[in-house]
């Protein structure tokens, strides 16, 4: 069970509705949908649309487009919570959405930004893609462009992003593209609003080890036109304007999907533990196995409110490099959590006829992508490290 | 169209408790949720408000302030309007005093609401069974009654339910104001929805007790008013080492069936 020491009553309800909703629509055909397309799986538009219409989207869009506009606890809340169930599907769900407070940051008329934000509220699906074959921790080295062509007022985009999650159900994509191949990444480089129709072609599914309910693909832009005013923000601000987002975007969409996981795993290992009985005991009392518990309670709890007091901070605008520390923390945690769960559980853990092993298998990629881990820890280490004064004096 | 659902508020669970001393239910640590053959009218009204957006959806419930819970619920799924009916005098009502308390209530929220065209209840509540309450509402209004509604819709100035029968389903049209009372559906209820939710938890749910009902007769409420007592609770011992006859015909089965019997000495 989740321990909602964070969240007031009515962020508590809103979880369990949405809870309910996936407890009824998702939980008894996951296998399903994850064995589905020969074994890559499939994301379960049918359960998108329920909690859609219950309005878990809207709660992203701000009040100002219409939406709901919840806070990032109460955002967070609601993720941990469905993660709970599959952090494959949280993790798609929320991905889908996160990142359309881009839109309003595009040139487009007000009239042309309500009509995308009452699609997103009824469900349309967003895509984020930065990665490409040779630039993965190293954004830099990435090769898509974006040209300006004067006489139709567009920008013409070509290039190849892989690994990119949710982009074969997505309506709409949000890319970066270097405009300026002159200058430095932060000042060369440009973000870019695309819807689907403009002639993005996805590319072969990818067959992942977990996260089967969040499909995975490359996303090919061949002279793909898109007006000028699709431009986020400012021309060449692209990686400023792409890597920021709203308040704890990051931690709603890396972190909370396996926290949900980790405590489900938990849940799933203390009720086993308790119920399984070797040598006369249950096994929970055996200390080997207890005190595993209790190492996985630590990690999960210690990781929770961690997240929680980086959203707090983050809604007051206290700096903090707690955004490097939680992606790190967290999904280590969480993925040792239910990696102890597959022990606490044996030899029944590592079958698929039992949750964990999905669980662990969709863990694992917390750690990897929307930034290493390793390269977190590069970044945090910078942040405390500051300069060296001798180092610049040469 | 304008209508009433009456609802109840219900443990969530079918494995009633009961204490031994007090012969009630045992409440604590069972989470409550709306009776769901309630949330079955709740949804044939919403259903009714889909076609024709002008419908208001009132929901009651006799119960303690707790019961506000489950009237916010129904806000939160499509109800419009929420009132809580609630005094000492009611507690202790069986189905006779509940009945009488709801048909008054619903007099006394029309004044505010306008009359309503239907009244809708749940065909039973899940922690009592009696599916009483719904008709006898029917008789203390003197509207007609249509019990073990599926789904209904509006004809002209008719009401068509269909109704579920032992082994068919029938359509039958009353003509309004009535009373249905619903049993499981084809569909399923929606889900509560987030911006409703939200609503709802703001929402002022007005009490409506005994003293703003002036007609009421206080000796048909609460014990007083009660036609029955309630003399032992208990949850029926369910025995599962039945024997399944499933012969050729009807006749066969009606034969082996009075064999086993009389093997058992019970004919």
């Amino acid at each position: 069970m989740v321990n909602y020491l964070f969240a007031n009553r009515e962020q508590r309800e809103l979880a369990e509705d949405a809870y309910k909703i996936l407890e009824k629509e998702l939980k008894p055909r996951i296998e399903e949908y994850e064995n589905a397309d020969g074994g890559l799986g499939v994301y379960p538009k049918e359960v998108h649309d329920k909690l859609v219409e219950a309005g878990y989207y809207a709660i992203f869009v701000p009040e100002e487009w219409g939406g709901i506009g919840l806070d990032s606890v109460s955002q967070a809340v609601i993720m941990e919570t469905m993660g709970q169930i599959d952090a494959g599907f949280a993790f798609a769900f929320v991905s889908g959405v996160i990142n359309s407070d881009k839109i309003a940051h595009t040139g487009m008329s007000r009239e042309e930004k309500q009509l995308w934000y009452d699609k997103v509220q009824n469900g349309a699906v967003g895509c984020f893609n930065l990665t490409e074959a040779n630039a993965g921790s190293d954004v830099a080295a990435m090769r898509t462009t974006a040209v300006y062509d004067e006489k139709t007022d567009e920008w013409v985009i070509n290039g190849t992003k892989c690994f990119a999650s949710g982009s074969p159900n997505a309506d709409y994509f949000i890319t970066v593209a270097w405009t300026d191949k002159t200058k430095r990444a932060s000042q060369g480089c440009t973000a870019f609003f695309i819807e689907k129709e403009r002639g993005v072609k996805i590319g072969k599914k990818e067959n992942k080890l977990g996260l089967h309910l969040s499909e995975t693909a490359d996303i090919i832009y061949e002279d793909v036109r898109v007006p000028a005013d699709h431009v986020i923000g400012e021309v060449g601000k692209g990686f400023g304007i792409a890597l920021s987002g709203i308040k704890g975007a990051g931690a709603i969409v890396n972190c909370c999907p396996t926290l949900g996981a980790a405590q489900a795993a938990l849940d799933f290992a203390v009720d086993y533990a308790k119920t399984r009985r070797q040598f006369g005991r249950r096994i929970i009392d055996h200390q080997a196995v207890g005190f595993m518990i209790a190492d996985m309670t630590m990690k999960l709890e210690s990781s929770r409110a961690l997240m929680y007091t980086s959203l707090q901070a983050a809604q007051q605008d206290i700096p903090n490099n707690l955004d490097l520390i939680n992606k790190c923390y967290i999904t280590d945690n969480c993925f040792e959590v239910c990696n102890m769960a597959m022990q606490v559980l044996g030899g029944y853990g590592y079958m698929k006829e039992y949750p964990i092993e999905r669980m662990m298998r969709n863990a694992r990629i917390f750690q990897i992508f929307g930034g290493t881990n390793q390269i977190k820890r590069k970044n945090l280490m910078k942040s405390i490290a500051g300069r060296d004064p001798e180092a610049a004096k040469k | 169209m304008n209508i009433c659902i009456c609802v109840k508020q219900v443990p969530d669970t079918t494995e009633i408790k009961i204490d031994p001393v007090t012969n009630t239910l045992i409440r604590v640590g069972v989470p409550s949720i709306v009776n769901p053959y309630d949330t079955y009218a709740l949804e044939n009204a919403a259903r009714l408000k889909d076609k024709d957006p002008d419908t208001k959806i009132v929901v009651i419930s006799m119960g303690p302030a707790q019961a506000k819970d489950a009237l916010k619920e129904c806000l939160a799924i499509a109800a419009d309007k929420a009132y809580l009916i609630t005094d000492r005098a009611f507690g202790g009502s069986d189905t006779l005093a509940t009945s009488y308390i709801l048909s008054q209530a619903i007099k006394k929220v029309e004044e505010t609401e306008g009359t309503f065209d239907c009244i809708f209840c749940g065909k039973q509540a899940i922690d009592g069974d009696t599916a009483q309450v719904g008709p006898e509402i029917a008789e203390h209004l003197g509207y007609p009654q249509i019990t073990y509604g599926l789904e209904c819709e509006k004809a002209e100035d008719k009401l068509r339910v269909t109704q579920q029968g032992p082994d068919c389903k029938q359509v039958l049209e009353t003509s309004m104001p009535c009373v249905v009372t619903f049993t499981n559906p084809s569909f399923d209820v929606r889900y509560p929805n987030v911006r409703r939710k939200m609503a709802a938890n703001r929402a002022e749910i007005p009490n409506v007790t005994a003293v703003d009902i002036a007609d009421i007769d206080l000796a048909r409420c609460g014990l007083k008013g009660s036609a029955t007592r309630v003399k032992k609770t208990y949850v029926p011992v369910h025995d599962t080492n039945g024997v399944m006859i499933k012969e050729e015909d009807a006749g066969a089965s009606a034969r082996k069936l009075a064999n086993l019997l009389s093997d058992a000495k019970v004919i």
